[in-house]
């Protein structure tokens, strides 16, 4: 059971970054390279998550057991 | 002696842990200092017991002799009298308790004593969920609970393994299907039904049922649909919702939320750039101040050197020497003439005045 569509939402990860972003850019002490480079970093982060968690959709799948004991997903309605 | 002795203590202490135990019970005495001291037989055997007073205010009720109980008991060597006894915390009449309910209690024991309940067993859960694993039954209301609860709230990937929740198979599949969960590189998993009575939430009091949640390798949510009673499979699963909506709604952001909480952040990541181009603005144009002042001196020396330089050159001049009367004679070819030698009787020569030259000769001797 691999590769779903709609799949990673890596949220956790880039909502970390995008606070460390934050915290560096509300301090003092980077030089305006550092904070460009930081800020757009940043946009980019927010731009892509935004995206991916506007359009994704809830997906559900039955996990079914074949004889061999192989698993596979199938889609279901609720 | 005493080192044949310790070495009996040591061994019959540590035979086994707490067990129940079924006998007759005979002989209670209740010693003035609320200790109670009585005998267990059953057709082969009998054993002394005791229960410590801590134990014994506990107990509702006082068993007559030839009462059948169970007691939760531990062996123990009482060195001072050389005698085996055990040592009990739990006293039951078999009458005032059902099967289920000695079933259940002795499940919890074997739980508890494998450390199952233990609070540092319990894991947080994930921030924002991707795949979430669902143990539940296809047929239930309890899946179009968590499925409308989680559209609602989250686009996570639900991986439904369906189980059997109540009746003869439900313990079995439920651990297979537990077992499953392990595969599908899931976040979170939750395994629940709905409400139900007493009987119907009875497999999540199954001890296999229980330690197949305890195996799960990712933070399990038990939603077994029931506000009062509380399951074993709550107590050992991390976290504990009272219906299957309360479950999703404890493991599923709110998108609106999230999405509101990225626009601050991006708004403060804005906010802090151009503060930060503010301060950088500032210190340039203080700089900026610096440096003009810093020219302008430098302008203001050169000249003052310029103008000094001026008057020494002019005082360097010839013209001023000339100014004074003198002039300047010159040969043919512009040479200065310094020397009376020079002076060739007849020889013409140019005589440099202030205003200009005069052409002359030197007189024949």
């Amino acid at each position: 059971m691999s590769g779903t569509p709609g799949e990673p939402l890596r949220l956790a990860a880039a909502l970390r970054r995008l606070e460390e972003i934050v915290r560096s850019l509300e301090a003092e002490d980077t030089d305006l390279d550092q904070g460009l480079a930081l800020f757009e970093e940043g946009v980019g982060l927010l731009r892509e998550a935004r995206s991916r968690l506007e359009t994704a959709e809830l997906k559900v799948q039955q996990v079914l057991q074949d004889a061999a004991g192989d698993l596979r997903a199938a889609d279901l309605d609720v | 002696m005493s080192q044949v002795v310790g070495a009996l203590k040591q061994a019959i202490d540590g035979a086994m842990g707490q067990v129940w135990i079924k006998g007759e019970l005979t002989d209670l005495k209740v010693h003035s200092a609320g200790h109670w001291y009585f005998s267990l037989r059953d057709a082969d055997a009998q054993i002394r017991c005791v229960i410590w007073k801590s134990n014994a205010q506990r107990l509702r009720t006082r068993p007559t002799d030839g009462t059948e109980v169970f007691i939760l008991a531990r062996p123990d060597f009482w060195a001072e009298r050389g005698d085996v006894r055990l040592s009990a915390v739990q006293l039951l009449p078999t009458a005032a308790l059902g099967d289920k309910e000695l079933e259940l209690q002795r499940t919890r024991e074997a739980l508890a004593r494998d450390g199952l309940f233990d609070p540092s067993r319990k894991r947080p859960l994930p921030r924002f969920p991707r795949r979430v694993a669902l143990v539940t039954s296809l047929e239930g209301a309890a899946l179009h609970d968590f499925v409308t609860v989680a559209r609602g709230r989250w686009p996570a990937h639900l991986l439904v393994v369906g189980s059997k929740v109540q009746g003869d198979q439900a313990a079995r599949e439920l651990v297979r299907a537990l077992g499953l969960v392990n595969r599908l590189r899931a976040d979170v998993c939750v395994v629940g039904r709905g409400g139900g009575s007493r009987d119907d939430l009875a497999v999540f009091n199954v001890e296999a049922v229980c330690r197949a949640i305890a195996a799960v390798t990712v933070p399990v949510v038990a939603a077994v649909g029931h506000q009062t009673d509380v399951t074993l499979a709550d107590l050992v699963a991390d976290h504990r919702a009272a219906t299957p909506s309360a479950a999703m709604e404890l493991i599923l952001p709110e998108r609106a939320e999230v999405l509101a909480r990225m626009n601050g952040l991006g708004a403060r990541m804005a906010g802090g750039l151009s503060r930060r181009t503010r301060v950088i603005e500032e210190r340039l144009f203080r700089a900026e101040d610096r440096l003009e002042g810093a020219v302008s001196a430098r302008i203001r020396d050169d000249q003052e050197r310029l103008s000094l330089l001026g008057a020494q050159l002019e005082a360097l001049s010839p013209l001023r020497v000339l100014a004074r009367g003198y002039a300047v004679a010159t040969g043919p070819a512009g040479k200065v003439l310094r020397r009376r030698g020079q002076f060739k009787p007849g020889a013409g020569f140019t005589l440099r005045v202030v205003d200009g030259e005069v052409p002359a000769r030197v007189e024949e001797s």
